[in-house]
């Protein structure tokens, strides 16, 4: 049997792109949510948590017409020389930030919450300005609630196949991801690396839960 | 001129906050009130951690607020105590002192941070994780924190409040010795009359969010018509010298202008400051100058004030002859007997004396 790594790697490239994009573009988001009193607040907390309960293909289908020629992000990208995103790694990217966005704000979010305003007081009267507060007492002190969203974001991304689909197709070293892939090998009827593919993906969704438990708890006894 | 002045109002739910004083910026200053009364709104006000909807903040001249402008709080020279310590749980315990210490430019640095080291005795325990430090140890270290940016102004906010009666009594010493050792004027808040009687030289007594009196502390502890009087625990304080020292019976005789008291004796140098306090209810009162009691203790005094506190007992306000203010709890059957009255000239016996530095 020839064994198709190509799949593998890619899956591990656009998990790793998500989840950095999720945790630049996340963390702020989180913190707003986290502090702010607007009362449209829960309103973007519900749009951020939407992907949860969205069926993917539903998802994958706005973001088809929204990318493709005729959307209005497509009509941006074209006029930029970008030509469209739909059916390209960078589409992908896109469809799985969104995807992923909750399990990666939610996190960090109750991190922050939970952490309280008195650090971030304490650190006022210590002269520490907002933007050093920020970096030097609130990210470190919510380092549980970003490691917990980044392995979620991380393993969720890796587990997407709807919005892939809709939005990526099945283009070789471009869009075919592990997902995809098994869903592939199972359609032509190639057992075997289907099974290898299925069994590693078990195994690491395996691991990663495991490991998660074992963080969090070395975490807490840690005494943060 | 250095004084603290301060007015400000504020709406916190149904609580208002509409508070003015203006005080000599010397020593501590007590703010002084029952829970809910609005202490910690005020400081936290004061600090700019709430933004009071107009007010004035000056300390020592400087602005830190009014209709123009609005210091941000880490712009402030200020120190702030928090009632729990506060401290960052992932930085060590030296990570935490520097965490003020090393944003103040060397230049401004008044306050060496190994003497402050050494002052709250955080040596032993310095390169300490904080979760592995006693409720006393963090509130030092809290303190020491606060110090260390070199402040204008400290606040403090009940900084013993959280902690259990031996470690209070562990850091009252440290607190004591902070103002005789750094010369930075504080504000402190606190519910507790024996705490100002031991730390404040001044206070402002708070009540429904109002100020209802200012003024020295031994003072306002005394006044009839305000509560810390009529509590059942109601003292005085008063300051003397130490005069001598009883051998024989194993006693320190403090004294006043018109008047001595005698505590369990203590190895202080004679001539040096000292501070008593006498519980209310350990005064009694007589006409005459007996020498016939138990009691060993007997001032010469007259009848300021007087108030009852319930329909049994009644609390009198005594003048010493160098103008000091003692407090008597008697039952209002014995008033009634002297035939107590205001400049009545009588004795006050008192009972148990503390001495408290």
């Amino acid at each position: 049997m020839e064994m198709d790594w190509q799949p593998v790697w890619l899956t591990l490239k656009l998990a790793t792109t998500t989840t950095l994009v999720l945790l630049i573009l996340g963390t702020p988001v989180a913190w707003w949510l986290s502090r702010s009193k607007a009362w449209w607040k829960e309103i973007i907390g519900s749009l951020v948590a939407l992907p949860l309960v969205l069926p993917p293909t539903v998802l994958g289908f706005y973001l088809l017409l929204m990318l493709g020629p005729n959307g209005p992000i497509g009509e941006l990208t074209q006029s930029l020389g970008l030509g469209t995103l739909a059916f390209t790694f960078p589409g992908l990217v896109i469809g799985s930030v969104i995807y992923s966005l909750p399990f990666v704000v939610q996190p960090i979010r109750n991190a922050f919450e939970a952490m309280g305003e008195r650090p971030m007081e304490v650190a006022a009267t210590l002269r520490a300005s907002p933007l050093e507060r920020f970096f030097g007492i609130a990210i470190p002190l919510a380092r549980p609630g970003f490691l917990t969203g980044s392995v979620l974001g991380f393993a969720h991304t890796v587990g997407e196949f709807g919005v892939v689909l809709m939005i990526g197709g099945n283009i070789p070293g471009e869009t075919k991801v592990l997902s995809v892939a098994i869903y592939d090998h199972v359609e032509t009827l190639e057992w075997e690396q289907a099974h290898w593919l299925a069994g590693g993906m078990l195994l690491f969704a395996f691991i990663v839960v495991y490991s998660m438990y074992l963080l969090e708890k070395r975490l807490r006894r840690s005494g943060r | 001129m250095s004084t603290i002045e301060v007015s400000l109002t504020k709406q916190l739910g149904d609580f208002h906050l509409d508070v003015s004083f203006k005080l000599p910026a010397n020593g501590v200053i007590a703010l002084f009130g029952r829970s809910g009364s609005g202490k910690t709104s005020l400081l936290r006000a004061i600090a700019g951690l709430i933004r009071p909807s107009n007010g004035v903040v000056k300390i020592n001249g400087e602005i830190w607020q009014d209709e123009h402008q609005f210091i941000p709080t880490h712009q402030r020279p200020l120190g702030y105590v928090f009632q729990e310590a506060s401290l960052f749980p992932h930085l060590s315990v030296r990570r935490n002192l520097e965490y003020g210490w090393r944003r103040i430019p060397k230049a401004n640095r008044k306050i060496d941070f190994d003497s402050v080291v050494e002052l709250l005795g955080i040596g032993p325990f310095i390169q300490r994780a904080t979760h592995r430090l006693s409720g006393g140890e963090r509130q030092r270290v809290a303190i020491a924190r606060a110090l260390l940016t070199s402040p204008r102004l400290l606040l403090m906010d009940e900084p013993l409040s959280a902690l259990d009666h031996g470690a209070k009594r562990s850091i009252l010493p440290y607190l004591e010795n902070l103002n005789d050792e750094l010369a930075i004027p504080s504000l402190y808040v606190s519910h507790d009359p024996n705490e100002v009687a031991h730390l404040a030289d001044q206070m402002v007594v708070l009540e429904e969010g109002k100020v209802i009196a200012t003024g020295p502390a031994a003072n306002l502890l005394t006044q009839l018509d305000l509560p810390m009087a009529q509590f059942d625990d109601a003292a005085a304080t008063l300051a003397g010298s130490v005069s001598a020292h009883d051998h024989t019976f194993h006693l320190t005789w403090i004294s006043m202008h018109g008047g001595r008291v005698a505590v369990a004796r203590e190895d202080l140098p004679v001539g040096r400051h000292a501070r008593v306090r006498i519980q209310a209810r350990d005064v009694s009162l007589s006409l005459k100058a007996h020498s016939d009691t138990s009691i060993i203790n007997i001032l010469p005094a007259i009848v300021v004030d007087t108030k009852e506190v319930n329909q049994t007992q009644m609390i009198v306000r005594l003048e010493l002859f160098d103008g000091q203010t003692l407090l008597s709890r008697i039952t209002r059957r014995s008033g009634l007997g002297l035939g107590l009255h205001e400049g009545m000239q009588l004795y006050a016996q008192v009972k148990s004396v503390a001495l408290i530095g």
